[in-house]
Protein backbone atom coordinates (compact mmCIF):
# COMPACT_ATOMS: atom_id res chain seq x y z
CA UNK A 1 0.00 0.00 0.00
CA UNK A 2 2.66 2.58 0.85
CA UNK A 3 5.63 0.43 -0.71
CA UNK A 4 8.80 1.93 -0.21
CA UNK A 5 7.96 4.57 2.51
CA UNK A 6 9.83 2.95 5.11
CA UNK A 7 13.35 0.59 5.92
CA UNK A 8 14.97 -1.62 8.42
CA UNK A 9 14.32 -2.55 11.92
CA UNK A 10 14.72 -1.35 14.97
CA UNK A 11 17.86 1.07 15.11
CA UNK A 12 18.21 0.94 11.65
CA UNK A 13 14.14 1.71 10.81
CA UNK A 14 14.03 5.21 8.45
CA UNK A 15 11.58 6.42 7.02
CA UNK A 16 12.56 6.57 3.03
CA UNK A 17 11.78 9.65 0.76
CA UNK A 18 13.28 10.61 -2.87
CA UNK A 19 15.83 13.85 -3.20
CA UNK A 20 15.91 15.58 -6.37
CA UNK A 21 19.54 15.15 -8.11
CA UNK A 22 19.34 18.60 -9.82
CA UNK A 23 17.95 21.07 -6.92
CA UNK A 24 18.54 18.40 -3.54
CA UNK A 25 14.72 19.06 -2.61
CA UNK A 26 13.65 16.60 -0.53
CA UNK A 27 9.87 15.05 -0.71
CA UNK A 28 7.97 12.51 1.75
CA UNK A 29 5.97 10.58 1.02
CA UNK A 30 8.51 9.81 -1.73
CA UNK A 31 8.22 11.30 -4.98
CA UNK A 32 9.24 9.19 -8.30
CA UNK A 33 7.80 11.38 -11.17
CA UNK A 34 8.68 14.43 -10.90
CA UNK A 35 10.60 17.30 -8.65
CA UNK A 36 7.95 19.72 -7.46
CA UNK A 37 10.15 22.84 -7.03
CA UNK A 38 8.79 24.69 -10.13
CA UNK A 39 12.76 26.25 -10.24
CA UNK A 40 13.86 22.87 -11.03
CA UNK A 41 13.92 21.99 -14.69
CA UNK A 42 13.67 18.45 -13.05
CA UNK A 43 16.58 15.92 -11.99
CA UNK A 44 16.81 12.12 -11.43
CA UNK A 45 14.82 11.61 -7.69
CA UNK A 46 16.98 9.06 -5.95
CA UNK A 47 15.86 7.44 -2.75
CA UNK A 48 17.47 8.80 0.53
CA UNK A 49 16.66 7.96 4.26
CA UNK A 50 15.22 10.32 6.55
CA UNK A 51 16.85 11.55 9.98
CA UNK A 52 15.23 9.31 12.75
CA UNK A 53 15.01 11.88 15.42
CA UNK A 54 12.84 15.17 15.05
CA UNK A 55 10.78 17.29 17.66
CA UNK A 56 7.55 17.85 17.94
CA UNK A 57 6.08 20.60 15.66
CA UNK A 58 2.18 19.74 17.00
CA UNK A 59 0.46 16.65 18.06
CA UNK A 60 -3.47 15.93 18.48
CA UNK A 61 -5.78 12.79 18.97
CA UNK A 62 -8.95 10.96 17.53
CA UNK A 63 -11.25 10.41 20.11
CA UNK A 64 -13.93 9.43 17.48
CA UNK A 65 -13.32 6.47 15.34
CA UNK A 66 -12.14 7.74 11.89
CA UNK A 67 -13.73 6.43 8.71
CA UNK A 68 -13.05 4.16 6.49
CA UNK A 69 -10.35 3.65 4.53
CA UNK A 70 -8.99 4.07 7.53
CA UNK A 71 -9.59 0.27 9.28
CA UNK A 72 -11.26 -0.74 12.79
CA UNK A 73 -12.71 -3.52 14.30
CA UNK A 74 -16.07 -1.70 14.50
CA UNK A 75 -17.16 -4.82 16.94
CA UNK A 76 -14.28 -3.21 19.39
CA UNK A 77 -14.28 -0.23 21.82
CA UNK A 78 -12.69 2.28 20.08
CA UNK A 79 -9.13 3.43 21.71
CA UNK A 80 -8.05 7.14 20.63
CA UNK A 81 -4.69 6.97 18.93
CA UNK A 82 -2.45 10.23 19.04
CA UNK A 83 -1.26 12.11 15.94
CA UNK A 84 2.59 13.63 15.93
CA UNK A 85 3.36 16.19 13.55
CA UNK A 86 7.45 15.76 13.72
CA UNK A 87 9.95 18.49 12.43
CA UNK A 88 12.91 16.73 10.86
CA UNK A 89 15.88 19.38 10.93
CA UNK A 90 17.71 17.97 8.40
CA UNK A 91 15.53 18.12 6.09
CA UNK A 92 13.35 20.82 6.78
CA UNK A 93 10.25 18.72 6.70
CA UNK A 94 7.25 18.16 9.11
CA UNK A 95 5.97 14.50 8.82
CA UNK A 96 2.75 13.44 10.27
CA UNK A 97 2.75 9.98 11.90
CA UNK A 98 0.56 7.82 14.79
CA UNK A 99 2.21 7.66 18.13
CA UNK A 100 3.30 4.30 19.55
CA UNK A 101 0.67 2.78 21.26
CA UNK A 102 0.44 3.65 25.04
CA UNK A 103 1.47 7.53 24.37
CA UNK A 104 -1.33 9.72 24.76
CA UNK A 105 -1.01 13.71 24.31
CA UNK A 106 -0.83 14.12 28.10
CA UNK A 107 2.69 12.48 27.30
CA UNK A 108 3.67 14.90 24.80
CA UNK A 109 4.95 18.52 24.12
CA UNK A 110 5.59 20.97 21.44
CA UNK A 111 9.49 20.92 20.84
CA UNK A 112 9.89 17.12 22.40
CA UNK A 113 12.34 14.91 20.66
CA UNK A 114 10.54 12.07 19.11
CA UNK A 115 12.32 8.92 17.03
CA UNK A 116 10.80 6.94 14.18
CA UNK A 117 10.25 2.74 14.63
CA UNK A 118 8.56 0.56 13.20
CA UNK A 119 4.66 -0.39 14.16
CA UNK A 120 1.80 -2.35 12.70
CA UNK A 121 -1.01 -0.13 11.15
CA UNK A 122 -3.42 -3.38 11.23
CA UNK A 123 -3.63 -6.96 10.37
CA UNK A 124 -5.97 -9.65 9.12
CA UNK A 125 -5.49 -13.48 8.93
CA UNK A 126 -3.73 -13.26 5.76
CA UNK A 127 -1.49 -9.90 5.77
CA UNK A 128 -0.12 -7.22 8.09
CA UNK A 129 0.32 -3.32 7.22
CA UNK A 130 3.04 -2.16 8.45
CA UNK A 131 3.48 1.59 9.09
CA UNK A 132 5.81 4.05 11.06
CA UNK A 133 4.83 5.21 14.40
CA UNK A 134 6.81 8.41 16.33
CA UNK A 135 8.11 7.27 20.19
CA UNK A 136 9.75 9.66 22.72
CA UNK A 137 12.96 9.35 22.95
CA UNK A 138 13.66 7.38 25.80
CA UNK A 139 10.73 5.48 25.90
CA UNK A 140 10.88 1.53 25.28
CA UNK A 141 7.88 0.04 25.25
CA UNK B 1 -12.85 50.79 -12.22
CA UNK B 2 -13.51 48.49 -14.77
CA UNK B 3 -12.37 45.71 -13.38
CA UNK B 4 -14.99 45.49 -10.90
CA UNK B 5 -18.71 43.62 -11.18
CA UNK B 6 -21.72 44.07 -9.48
CA UNK B 7 -23.75 41.91 -7.36
CA UNK B 8 -27.37 42.19 -8.45
CA UNK B 9 -28.67 39.43 -6.66
CA UNK B 10 -28.24 37.18 -3.45
CA UNK B 11 -30.18 34.01 -2.20
CA UNK B 12 -29.81 31.43 0.08
CA UNK B 13 -31.79 28.26 0.76
CA UNK B 14 -31.25 27.71 4.77
CA UNK B 15 -28.51 25.51 6.24
CA UNK B 16 -29.35 22.51 8.03
CA UNK B 17 -29.87 18.67 7.19
CA UNK B 18 -33.24 18.78 5.32
CA UNK B 19 -32.58 15.01 3.42
CA UNK B 20 -33.00 16.20 -0.08
CA UNK B 21 -31.14 16.59 -3.00
CA UNK B 22 -28.77 19.48 -3.29
CA UNK B 23 -30.30 20.77 -6.01
CA UNK B 24 -33.26 21.68 -4.55
CA UNK B 25 -31.46 23.61 -2.38
CA UNK B 26 -29.50 25.04 -4.97
CA UNK B 27 -32.65 25.74 -7.21
CA UNK B 28 -33.87 27.45 -3.94
CA UNK B 29 -30.92 29.87 -3.58
CA UNK B 30 -31.07 30.55 -7.41
CA UNK B 31 -34.72 31.91 -7.64
CA UNK B 32 -34.14 33.75 -4.10
CA UNK B 33 -31.04 35.50 -5.40
CA UNK B 34 -32.88 35.68 -9.08
CA UNK B 35 -35.94 37.42 -7.34
CA UNK B 36 -33.95 39.52 -5.47
CA UNK B 37 -32.03 40.77 -8.70
CA UNK B 38 -35.02 41.48 -10.28
CA UNK B 39 -33.74 39.30 -12.83
CA UNK B 40 -35.53 36.60 -15.58
CA UNK B 41 -33.85 33.17 -15.76
CA UNK B 42 -34.50 33.35 -19.39
CA UNK B 43 -32.36 36.47 -19.41
CA UNK B 44 -29.27 35.18 -18.24
CA UNK B 45 -26.79 35.25 -19.87
CA UNK B 46 -24.29 32.17 -18.22
CA UNK B 47 -24.63 29.63 -15.45
CA UNK B 48 -21.80 28.73 -13.48
CA UNK B 49 -22.31 25.77 -10.39
CA UNK B 50 -19.76 25.15 -7.83
CA UNK B 51 -19.71 21.30 -7.61
CA UNK B 52 -20.21 18.54 -5.32
CA UNK B 53 -18.50 15.25 -5.54
CA UNK B 54 -21.61 14.04 -3.54
CA UNK B 55 -24.66 13.53 -5.37
CA UNK B 56 -23.66 11.44 -8.30
CA UNK B 57 -23.24 12.59 -11.79
CA UNK B 58 -25.10 15.47 -11.54
CA UNK B 59 -22.88 17.12 -8.72
CA UNK B 60 -20.03 17.05 -10.85
CA UNK B 61 -21.80 18.67 -13.69
CA UNK B 62 -23.73 21.38 -11.25
CA UNK B 63 -23.56 24.34 -13.81
CA UNK B 64 -25.74 21.93 -16.08
CA UNK B 65 -27.72 20.43 -13.06
CA UNK B 66 -28.87 23.79 -12.01
CA UNK B 67 -29.89 24.99 -15.55
CA UNK B 68 -32.20 21.85 -16.38
CA UNK B 69 -33.77 22.29 -13.09
CA UNK B 70 -34.67 25.89 -13.54
CA UNK B 71 -35.17 25.29 -17.73
CA UNK B 72 -32.77 24.94 -20.19
CA UNK B 73 -32.62 28.10 -22.08
CA UNK B 74 -29.44 28.54 -23.56
CA UNK B 75 -26.94 29.99 -21.28
CA UNK B 76 -23.32 29.35 -21.45
CA UNK B 77 -22.82 26.77 -18.67
CA UNK B 78 -19.46 26.18 -16.80
CA UNK B 79 -18.75 23.86 -13.54
CA UNK B 80 -16.23 23.70 -11.34
CA UNK B 81 -14.58 22.20 -8.35
CA UNK B 82 -12.31 23.73 -6.04
CA UNK B 83 -12.94 21.84 -2.65
CA UNK B 84 -14.04 24.74 -0.24
CA UNK B 85 -12.68 27.31 -2.51
CA UNK B 86 -15.27 25.63 -4.93
CA UNK B 87 -18.04 28.75 -4.66
CA UNK B 88 -14.98 31.16 -4.78
CA UNK B 89 -13.69 29.59 -8.35
CA UNK B 90 -17.63 30.00 -9.37
CA UNK B 91 -17.94 33.73 -8.78
CA UNK B 92 -13.91 34.00 -10.63
CA UNK B 93 -15.38 32.55 -13.65
CA UNK B 94 -18.80 34.24 -13.71
CA UNK B 95 -16.68 37.76 -13.41
CA UNK B 96 -13.96 36.85 -15.90
CA UNK B 97 -16.75 35.96 -17.99
CA UNK B 98 -18.39 39.28 -17.33
CA UNK B 99 -15.34 41.80 -17.61
CA UNK B 100 -14.58 39.79 -21.20
CA UNK B 101 -17.51 40.71 -22.38
CA UNK B 102 -18.84 37.19 -22.73
CA UNK B 103 -21.59 37.86 -20.74
CA UNK B 104 -23.63 40.74 -19.33
CA UNK B 105 -25.31 38.67 -16.45
CA UNK B 106 -24.28 35.50 -14.92
CA UNK B 107 -25.58 33.46 -11.94
CA UNK B 108 -23.40 31.46 -9.75
CA UNK B 109 -24.91 28.82 -8.03
CA UNK B 110 -23.64 26.43 -5.14
CA UNK B 111 -25.39 23.47 -2.50
CA UNK B 112 -24.81 20.49 -1.06
CA UNK B 113 -26.25 17.62 0.89
CA UNK B 114 -23.61 16.41 3.48
CA UNK B 115 -23.23 12.95 4.52
CA UNK B 116 -22.86 12.75 8.10
CA UNK B 117 -20.18 12.81 10.65
CA UNK B 118 -16.44 12.99 8.73
CA UNK B 119 -15.97 14.04 5.78
CA UNK B 120 -14.31 10.84 4.06
CA UNK B 121 -12.32 10.35 0.50
CA UNK B 122 -14.57 8.43 -2.53
CA UNK B 123 -14.25 4.56 -2.11
CA UNK B 124 -12.47 2.01 -3.59
CA UNK B 125 -8.84 1.63 -3.28
CA UNK B 126 -6.87 4.61 -4.52
CA UNK B 127 -3.37 4.91 -2.84
CA UNK B 128 -2.55 7.78 -5.60
CA UNK B 129 -5.11 9.98 -3.86
CA UNK B 130 -3.28 11.93 -0.99
CA UNK B 131 -6.46 12.57 0.35
CA UNK B 132 -7.50 8.67 0.87
CA UNK B 133 -4.06 8.11 2.17
CA UNK B 134 -3.78 10.30 4.79
CA UNK B 135 -7.37 7.99 5.93
CA UNK B 136 -6.05 4.97 5.57
CA UNK B 137 -2.51 5.09 6.46
CA UNK B 138 -3.07 7.53 9.69
CA UNK B 139 -7.03 8.00 9.75
CA UNK B 140 -6.60 11.82 9.92
CA UNK B 141 -9.25 13.10 9.82
CA UNK B 142 -10.58 17.16 9.25
CA UNK B 143 -10.76 17.46 13.11
CA UNK B 144 -7.52 15.97 13.67
CA UNK B 145 -5.63 18.82 11.47
CA UNK B 146 -7.60 21.08 13.39
CA UNK B 147 -6.26 20.04 16.63
CA UNK B 148 -2.61 20.27 15.88
CA UNK B 149 -3.06 23.40 14.42
CA UNK B 150 -4.79 24.47 17.56
CA UNK B 151 -2.17 22.97 19.68
CA UNK B 152 0.47 24.61 17.63
CA UNK B 153 -1.04 27.78 18.20
CA UNK B 154 -1.03 27.13 22.19
CA UNK B 155 2.41 26.43 22.26
CA UNK B 156 3.99 28.98 20.46
CA UNK B 157 1.46 32.08 20.68
CA UNK B 158 -0.01 30.55 24.31
CA UNK B 159 -3.82 30.82 23.09
CA UNK B 160 -5.75 28.83 25.82
CA UNK B 161 -9.18 26.42 25.25
CA UNK B 162 -10.97 29.06 26.84
CA UNK B 163 -9.73 31.62 24.11
CA UNK B 164 -11.00 29.04 21.50
CA UNK B 165 -14.68 28.73 23.30
CA UNK B 166 -15.08 32.48 23.21
CA UNK B 167 -15.17 32.22 19.09
CA UNK B 168 -17.85 30.08 19.59
CA UNK B 169 -19.73 32.40 22.15
CA UNK B 170 -19.30 35.26 19.73
CA UNK B 171 -20.45 33.16 16.70
CA UNK B 172 -23.02 31.22 18.02
CA UNK B 173 -24.60 34.72 19.21
CA UNK B 174 -24.70 36.38 15.64
CA UNK B 175 -26.06 32.80 14.34
CA UNK B 176 -28.50 32.86 17.02
CA UNK B 177 -29.67 36.19 14.67
CA UNK B 178 -29.75 34.53 11.32
CA UNK B 179 -32.61 32.96 9.88
CA UNK B 180 -30.45 31.12 7.12
CA UNK B 181 -28.19 29.45 10.38
CA UNK B 182 -28.66 25.96 11.68
CA UNK B 183 -27.60 26.43 14.42
CA UNK B 184 -29.83 29.47 16.28
CA UNK B 185 -29.22 29.09 20.10
CA UNK B 186 -26.27 30.99 21.68
CA UNK B 187 -23.52 28.79 23.28
CA UNK B 188 -21.63 29.32 26.49
CA UNK B 189 -18.38 29.00 27.35
CA UNK B 190 -19.10 26.31 30.20
CA UNK B 191 -21.17 24.32 27.25
CA UNK B 192 -17.96 24.37 24.89
CA UNK B 193 -15.70 23.30 27.77
CA UNK B 194 -18.22 20.27 28.60
CA UNK B 195 -19.09 19.24 25.45
CA UNK B 196 -16.60 16.10 24.24
CA UNK B 197 -13.09 16.55 22.99
CA UNK B 198 -12.68 15.42 19.52
CA UNK B 199 -9.06 16.13 18.53
CA UNK B 200 -6.87 17.27 21.38
CA UNK B 201 -7.16 20.31 22.27
CA UNK B 202 -10.71 20.67 20.66
CA UNK B 203 -13.91 19.82 21.49
CA UNK B 204 -17.20 19.09 19.69
CA UNK B 205 -18.69 22.80 19.96
CA UNK B 206 -15.18 24.04 18.31
CA UNK B 207 -15.38 22.41 15.18
CA UNK B 208 -18.34 22.78 12.79
CA UNK B 209 -20.41 20.09 11.50
CA UNK B 210 -21.37 18.97 8.18
CA UNK B 211 -24.69 20.47 6.87
CA UNK B 212 -27.13 20.56 4.24
CA UNK B 213 -27.29 24.18 2.36
CA UNK B 214 -27.27 26.42 -1.17
CA UNK B 215 -26.13 29.98 -1.53
CA UNK B 216 -26.32 31.61 -5.16
CA UNK B 217 -25.53 35.04 -6.39
CA UNK B 218 -26.30 37.01 -9.51
CA UNK B 219 -23.38 39.08 -10.61
CA UNK B 220 -23.72 41.56 -13.93
CA UNK B 221 -21.22 44.06 -15.42
CA UNK B 222 -21.73 47.50 -14.22
CA UNK B 223 -23.55 48.97 -17.32
CA UNK B 224 -25.76 46.28 -17.25
CA UNK B 225 -26.66 47.06 -13.47
CA UNK B 226 -27.29 50.71 -14.34
CA UNK B 227 -29.44 49.80 -17.14
CA UNK B 228 -31.35 47.85 -15.04
CA UNK B 229 -31.72 51.06 -12.56
CA UNK B 230 -29.53 49.60 -9.91
CA UNK B 231 -26.99 53.01 -9.72
CA UNK B 232 -25.03 51.81 -6.35
CA UNK B 233 -24.75 48.19 -6.31
CA UNK B 234 -22.14 46.30 -4.26
CA UNK B 235 -19.46 45.45 -6.22
CA UNK B 236 -17.06 42.61 -6.65
CA UNK B 237 -13.16 44.14 -6.65
CA UNK B 238 -11.47 41.29 -6.08
CA UNK B 239 -11.31 37.55 -6.17
CA UNK B 240 -8.19 35.76 -5.18
CA UNK B 241 -7.52 32.06 -6.20
CA UNK B 242 -4.33 31.61 -5.51
CA UNK B 243 -2.05 28.65 -4.88
CA UNK B 244 0.65 27.87 -2.33
CA UNK B 245 3.97 28.84 -3.16
CA UNK B 246 6.53 26.04 -3.11
CA UNK B 247 7.59 24.74 -0.41
CA UNK B 248 4.84 24.87 2.09
CA UNK B 249 5.94 24.42 5.23
CA UNK B 250 2.92 24.47 7.64
CA UNK B 251 1.18 20.86 7.24
CA UNK B 252 -2.34 21.19 5.36
CA UNK B 253 -5.18 19.25 4.93
CA UNK B 254 -4.70 16.59 3.06
CA UNK B 255 -0.92 16.28 3.25
CA UNK B 256 1.19 13.67 5.20
CA UNK B 257 3.85 16.08 5.50
CA UNK B 258 4.92 19.59 4.18
CA UNK B 259 7.15 20.65 1.56
CA UNK B 260 11.05 20.17 2.79
CA UNK B 261 12.38 23.41 3.02
CA UNK B 262 15.95 22.18 2.38
CA UNK B 263 16.45 23.19 -1.43
CA UNK B 264 14.37 26.54 -1.45
CA UNK B 265 14.10 29.31 1.13
CA UNK B 266 9.91 29.34 2.05
CA UNK B 267 8.43 32.71 1.26
CA UNK B 268 8.09 34.95 3.97
CA UNK B 269 4.22 35.00 3.80
CA UNK B 270 2.12 31.60 4.53
CA UNK B 271 -0.67 30.66 2.21
CA UNK B 272 -3.46 31.40 4.41
CA UNK B 273 -1.77 35.74 4.65
CA UNK B 274 -1.35 35.21 0.41
CA UNK B 275 -4.69 34.41 -0.33
CA UNK B 276 -5.61 37.80 1.75
CA UNK B 277 -2.61 39.74 -0.10
CA UNK B 278 -3.73 38.69 -3.26
CA UNK B 279 -6.93 39.99 -3.04
CA UNK B 280 -6.27 43.14 -0.70
CA UNK B 281 -3.74 43.93 -3.98
CA UNK B 282 -6.46 43.65 -6.49
CA UNK B 283 -8.85 45.35 -5.30
CA UNK B 284 -6.41 48.26 -3.83
CA UNK B 285 -7.56 48.01 0.26
CA UNK B 286 -5.87 46.90 3.04
CA UNK B 287 -7.04 45.49 6.38
CA UNK B 288 -7.27 49.13 7.90
CA UNK B 289 -10.23 49.42 4.89
CA UNK B 290 -12.19 46.72 6.25
CA UNK B 291 -15.65 46.68 7.92
CA UNK B 292 -15.90 43.17 8.62
CA UNK B 293 -14.63 39.87 7.10
CA UNK B 294 -16.26 36.70 6.40
CA UNK B 295 -13.75 33.72 7.32
CA UNK B 296 -13.90 29.97 7.63
CA UNK B 297 -13.98 28.95 11.32
CA UNK B 298 -13.89 25.49 10.80
CA UNK B 299 -12.59 25.44 13.94
CA UNK B 300 -12.87 28.04 16.62
CA UNK B 301 -8.70 28.13 16.56
CA UNK B 302 -8.91 28.39 12.82
CA UNK B 303 -10.87 31.51 13.62
CA UNK B 304 -8.21 33.16 15.17
CA UNK B 305 -5.60 32.03 12.75
CA UNK B 306 -7.40 33.93 10.35
CA UNK B 307 -7.22 37.30 12.21
CA UNK B 308 -3.33 37.32 11.50
CA UNK B 309 -3.36 36.04 7.95
CA UNK B 310 -6.19 38.89 7.03
CA UNK B 311 -3.46 41.54 8.77
CA UNK B 312 -6.27 42.29 11.62
CA UNK B 313 -3.70 42.26 13.83
CA UNK B 314 -0.07 41.29 14.43
CA UNK B 315 1.49 37.35 14.23
CA UNK B 316 0.39 36.00 17.86
CA UNK B 317 -1.84 38.65 18.79
CA UNK B 318 -5.27 37.40 17.63
CA UNK B 319 -6.62 36.30 20.97
CA UNK B 320 -5.76 39.54 22.43
CA UNK B 321 -7.57 40.98 19.83
CA UNK B 322 -10.38 38.64 20.44
CA UNK B 323 -10.44 39.30 23.80
CA UNK B 324 -10.09 43.16 23.13
CA UNK B 325 -13.94 42.73 21.42
CA UNK B 326 -12.51 44.13 18.42
CA UNK B 327 -13.89 40.72 16.58
CA UNK B 328 -17.47 40.95 17.99
CA UNK B 329 -20.76 42.73 16.76
CA UNK B 330 -19.96 46.86 17.54
CA UNK B 331 -15.96 46.07 17.53
CA UNK B 332 -13.30 47.57 15.51
CA UNK B 333 -13.49 45.09 12.71
CA UNK B 334 -16.23 42.40 13.32
CA UNK B 335 -15.67 39.26 11.88
CA UNK B 336 -18.46 36.49 10.94
CA UNK B 337 -21.54 38.36 11.85
CA UNK B 338 -23.69 35.75 9.61
CA UNK B 339 -22.70 33.67 12.54
CA UNK B 340 -20.12 31.51 10.73
CA UNK B 341 -19.48 28.16 9.71
CA UNK B 342 -20.12 27.47 13.59
CA UNK B 343 -23.34 28.47 12.95
CA UNK B 344 -23.91 26.85 9.51
CA UNK B 345 -22.06 23.76 9.47
CA UNK B 346 -19.85 23.04 5.76
CA UNK B 347 -21.96 23.19 3.00
CA UNK B 348 -19.10 22.65 0.70
CA UNK B 349 -19.74 24.44 -2.38
CA UNK B 350 -21.98 26.74 -1.04
CA UNK B 351 -20.02 28.29 1.69
CA UNK B 352 -18.20 30.53 0.01
CA UNK B 353 -21.10 31.99 -1.99
CA UNK B 354 -22.72 31.86 1.19
CA UNK B 355 -19.50 34.40 2.71
CA UNK B 356 -20.36 37.11 -0.54
CA UNK B 357 -24.68 36.71 -0.09
CA UNK B 358 -23.81 37.58 3.37
CA UNK B 359 -21.17 40.67 2.86
CA UNK B 360 -23.32 41.48 -0.12
CA UNK B 361 -26.41 41.80 2.99
CA UNK B 362 -24.27 43.61 5.24
CA UNK B 363 -23.03 46.23 2.40
CA UNK B 364 -26.89 46.85 1.27
CA UNK B 365 -27.42 47.28 5.22
CA UNK B 366 -30.26 44.47 4.93
CA UNK B 367 -28.64 42.69 7.64
CA UNK B 368 -31.39 42.85 10.20
CA UNK B 369 -29.91 42.38 13.46
CA UNK B 370 -26.96 41.01 13.27
CA UNK B 371 -26.04 44.62 10.57
CA UNK B 372 -22.79 45.95 10.76
CA UNK B 373 -23.10 49.63 10.90
CA UNK B 374 -21.78 51.53 8.17
CA UNK B 375 -19.92 48.96 6.56
CA UNK B 376 -18.54 50.03 3.09
CA UNK B 377 -15.26 47.11 2.51
CA UNK B 378 -15.70 43.47 3.23
CA UNK B 379 -13.15 40.91 2.68
CA UNK B 380 -14.16 36.65 2.60
CA UNK B 381 -11.58 33.92 3.17
CA UNK B 382 -11.36 30.73 3.30
CA UNK B 383 -8.63 27.86 2.24
CA UNK B 384 -9.84 24.69 0.34
CA UNK B 385 -8.35 21.15 0.23
CA UNK B 386 -5.27 20.54 -2.05
CA UNK B 387 -4.08 23.67 -2.11
CA UNK B 388 -7.23 26.09 -3.16
CA UNK B 389 -7.24 29.69 -1.81
CA UNK B 390 -10.11 31.74 -1.52
CA UNK B 391 -11.08 35.87 -1.33
CA UNK B 392 -13.12 38.09 -2.62
CA UNK B 393 -13.34 41.55 -1.73
CA UNK B 394 -16.90 43.40 -1.73
CA UNK B 395 -17.39 47.59 -1.46
CA UNK B 396 -20.06 49.58 -1.47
Amino acid sequence: MVEGWFTGDGDDFRLLGTRCSACGSVFFPREDTFCRNPGCQGGALAEVPLSRRGRVWSYTDSRYRPPSPYVTEPELPWEPYTLIAVELAAERIVVLGQAVPGITVADLAVGMEVEAVPGVLHEDARTTWTTWRWRPTGVTR
Amino acid sequence: MTAEVAVLGAGMHPWGKWGRSFVEYGVAAARAALVDAGVDWRDVDAIVGADTVRGGYPGYVAGATFARALGWQGARVTSVYAACASGAQAIGAARAQILAGLADVVLVVGADAAPKGFFRPAGGDRPDDPDWLRFRVLGATNPTYFGLYARRRMAVHGDTPEDFAQVKVKNSAMGALNPNARYRKRVTAQEVAASAVVADPLRLLDICATSDGGAALVLSSLDFARRHGVARPVRISAVSTVSPRYPTTVLDLPDIATDSAAAVEPAGEPFRASIAHAAYEEAGVGPDDLSLAEVYDLSTALELQWYEDLGLCAEGEAAKLLREGATAPGGRIPVNPSGGLSSFGEAVPAQAIAQVCEVTWQLRGQAGERQVAGARVAVTANQGLFGHGSAVVAVR
